[in-house]
């Protein structure tokens, strides 16, 4: 697959960009943050994303979805980072769709519609530890009448507050840092036993601290086969580091754009700052860290659709240049807008904060630069 | 499609008929490159064959014309070719500023005469030539130049010198730029002039570099006579040229040194073979951490020389991305080699040695030095990105 945009996905970027420009640009983010809305998004703007087949991106045509792929999936990612637009894309059309892709019949019949609806969020139970280690679960399923006794405290579960069923990770078997033996069940979140605390978040968004207590789940709420359940969540969590990169390429990119007009705007010495070699030559690097950033992040989503054994590789490689690339996009643009920069009145602000919460989400560059070289043997 | 099938089939029986076996081990030393030119010294008779068999098929220049010597094939074809030498791991039979730099110009600028008289010799390897930009007081500042030609009628009278000039001592022609109008503004009173090494006025000096070696001359100019008829484009226009042509060595220089990929050992090969394993990860963790951020830039580097051909390929604007790729090229491969030293240790500062071989890690390292000077520095190639990409006001 030649690295490049086919014509539908172009239309499907510029589409895309009408969009949440238009719906839910950065004006709206900051009017969710000032009313400190107990959702964080705007459930109608999800309902007309639903209608724009962007909820059912990932799902199959034959479940009432767009099945329009990875690709398709990441562009939509990338003008929600350019407009910082808060909707349960990542939690829900990606994480949830690609969970339930690999659940029964009856499991599919039940949900995928539903997502491609918006009419169901799903939230991802799966962190334990505040450095992102996937393996890393702790929390305990023991076998209990017709299905599984659930225990343990999940720590970082985006949208956990709205959702309408939680895929939480818990083990089954093996010890604490084994990828065998873990297991994924869906939950209702309103069964006995489930508490969520919801906490906002630097980039005003939400993850909820899921305590299970004795919690009773059927066997058919099992997703995949019991102990096996690690592959699925390398699988959702690949889906999800993409579609992060994507939306950090979205948030460098605008980053960059307001930065660049800045420099052109702003006066001092008598001059236009951005004829200042010192401040030219770190926006031309910018733009070189982040023209790779894109080609990282298309090819992570192509080995996506692809399902090339490489993903894994790729995926990580995307969301470990994506993230220091965002990381140092809003940086500079702070600190070449200077003192303004660090106004709440100005948005570049928003776009550091989301940049930092998107980095940690699943996974550093520290995190999958490990990955990577594990992966290339040394 | 069916016929690019057979035409691999084609390529494959000639190559594996053609190619000696000789051509298809690893290049290890200087020597087992071939420059051609009058003043060539074969290797063995194997690189001489090789050379003249590929020649005369123009597959030196596999997408040139047929009436310039090359081998008329279209992309595609051009790239079965490419897949086809590298799986028997053939050498390229000819290495050449006259392929890489000056013929894509000749081509574009030149008038049919001169496209007749260079291109063949340059794709049969005849002719080895050198480029003369650089100037003692014009480096980055190049369109400062300011070695002259004046108009004698029949011939223009070329004096000045040139400094950098690669190789200027084994080239046979050389193409340059000179100022034909010293009262025009700077950029519009250059011209672009082809002339004979072997012209009376002409001598070279070779510069010794601290990698020890001397692959760069300066090379003065007195009185030297050069016909009319050696002027490529227009009188003034020469900085156009030089412009296009820069662009090519650009892309040269960005390209071929910098990817992790290629024919190249990757790093974190070279490092697990020197320093080995601990527990399925190097044994040494913190020289690891830098390895892996270095190879993922590689990587997303070579991604994106890749995301580059397929938009320009889909007719994409891409914009003036050469400069952003020589700039991030060069700067890659200069980092790689500090790794390399960094793996190698005090083992990495031997500079002479009983064996052959030995020492040239260190110098391989040093001429890296010159990658984000040659062909513009680094930061003209920033200055180039602010200017004509983000359209940042000048100073």
């Amino acid at each position: 697959m030649a690295l490049v945009l086919t014509e539908d996905q172009q239309m499907i970027r510029d589409s895309a960009e009408g969009f949440f420009k238009d719906e839910a640009p950065v004006s709206q983010h900051r009017a969710l943050r000032d009313a400190k809305d107990a959702t964080g998004f705007s459930r109608d703007v999800w309902t007309r994303m639903a209608g724009m087949g962007f909820a059912g991106v990932l799902v199959p045509e034959a479940h009432g979805g767009a099945d329009m792929g990875h690709v398709a999936a990441g562009i939509i990612l990338e003008a929600m980072g350019k407009n910082l637009s808060a909707a349960p894309m990542l939690s829900t059309a990606v994480l949830g769709a690609t969970a339930l892709r690999a659940g029964t019949p009856e499991q599919q019949a039940k949900y995928l519609p539903l997502i491609a609806q918006g009419a169901h969020l799903l939230a991802l139970a799966a962190d334990e530890a505040a450095r992102h280690k996937p393996s890393h679960v702790a929390t305990t399923a023991t076998p209990s009448g017709n299905g599984f006794r659930l225990n343990g405290v999940k720590g970082f579960v985006l949208d956990g507050h709205v959702a309408d069923t939680l895929i939480v990770a818990a083990r089954t078997d093996g010890e604490t840092d084994d990828r065998a033996g873990i297991t994924l069940f869906l939950v209702n979140p309103k069964a006995d036993g489930v508490k969520i605390d919801r906490r906002s978040m630097v980039d005003s968004r939400n993850a909820a601290k899921v305590t299970l207590s004795d919690v009773q789940v059927d066997g058919a709420d099992v997703l995949g086969n019991v102990g096996e359940g690690f592959a699925i969540l390398e699988k959702m969590l690949d889906a999800g580091r993409a579609c992060l990169a994507a939306e950090m390429l979205g948030v460098s990119g605008q980053a960059f754009a307001t930065t660049v007009d800045y420099l052109k705007q702003r006066e001092q010495f008598g001059q236009k700052i951005g004829s200042f070699q010192a401040l030219q030559h770190r926006a031309a690097h910018l733009f070189c860290e982040i023209e790779l950033a894109r080609s990282a992040t298309l090819k992570a989503l192509q080995a996506l659709d692809e399902g090339s054994d490489r993903a894994p590789m790729f995926v990580s490689l995307a969301k470990a240049k994506a993230g220091d690339v965002a990381i140092l996009a809003t940086n500079e643009g702070v600190q070449m807008h200077g003192g303004i920069g660090m106004t709440d009145e100005y948005d570049i602000g928003f776009f550091m904060k989301r940049a930092r919460a998107a980095q940690e989400t699943f996974g550093d560059s520290a995190f999958h630069g490990d990955r990577i070289a594990r992966q290339l043997g040394y | 499609m069916a016929d690019l099938e057979s035409f691999r089939a084609e390529t494959r029986a000639w190559l594996e008929a053609n190619c000696p076996e000789e051509m298809r081990q690893p290049i290890r030393d200087d020597d087992d490159v071939c420059w051609g030119g009058r003043n060539v010294k074969f290797k063995s008779e194997a690189q001489k064959l090789w050379l003249e068999r590929m020649g005369a098929k123009g597959w030196t220049v596999p997408e040139w014309p047929k009436q310039y010597g090359g081998g008329g094939l279209d992309r595609a074809e051009a790239k079965v070719l490419a897949e086809e030498m590298r799986r028997i791991k053939a050498r390229s039979p000819l290495s050449s500023f006259g392929i890489w730099m000056l013929g894509p110009a000749l081509l574009k600028y030149g008038n049919e005469a001169q496209k007749l008289e260079h291109l063949p010799k340059i794709a049969r390897g005849e002719i080895r030539w050198c480029q003369g930009y650089s100037e003692p007081g014009a480096g980055s500042d190049l369109a400062s130049l300011r070695t002259s030609a004046e108009d004698k009628g029949d011939h223009y009278l070329v004096n000045g010198s040139k400094v950098w000039t690669s190789y200027a001592d084994k080239a046979d022609w050389i193409f340059c730029l000179v100022r034909t109008d010293p009262t025009a503004p700077k950029h519009l009173g250059i011209s672009f002039l082809l002339f004979d090494m072997a012209s009376e006025g002409v001598s070279t000096s070779p510069i010794k570099l601290i990698s020890g070696s001397s692959p760069f001359c300066q090379t003065f100019f007195d009185n030297v006579k050069v016909p009319k008829e050696n002027l490529m484009g227009e009188p003034g226009k020469g900085w156009t040229i030089a412009k296009y042509l820069l662009t090519h060595e650009r892309n040269m220089i960005g390209g071929s040194d910098s990817t992790g990929g290629g024919q190249r050992d990757s790093v974190s090969n070279i490092a697990r073979k020197l320093i080995g394993l601990d527990a399925a990860i190097l044994a040494d963790t913190a020289l690891r951490t830098d390895i892996a951020r270095h190879e993922m830039n590689a990587l997303a580097f070579s991604l994106t020389m890749e995301r580059v051909l397929a938009e320009a390929k889909a007719g994409q604007d891409t914009g003036a991305l050469s400069s952003m790729l020589k700039y991030y090229g060069t700067e890659l491969n200069k980092e790689r080699m500090e790794l390399l030293m960094s793996i190698r240790g005090s083992d990495g500062l031997t500079w002479e040695g009983e064996e052959k071989g030995e020492g040239d890690l260190a110098r391989s390292w040093l001429r890296s030095r010159a990658n984000s000077i040659e062909g513009g520095t680094s930061e003209v190639q920033l200055n180039i990105i602010a200017k004509r990409v983000l359209d940042l006001p000048g100073a």
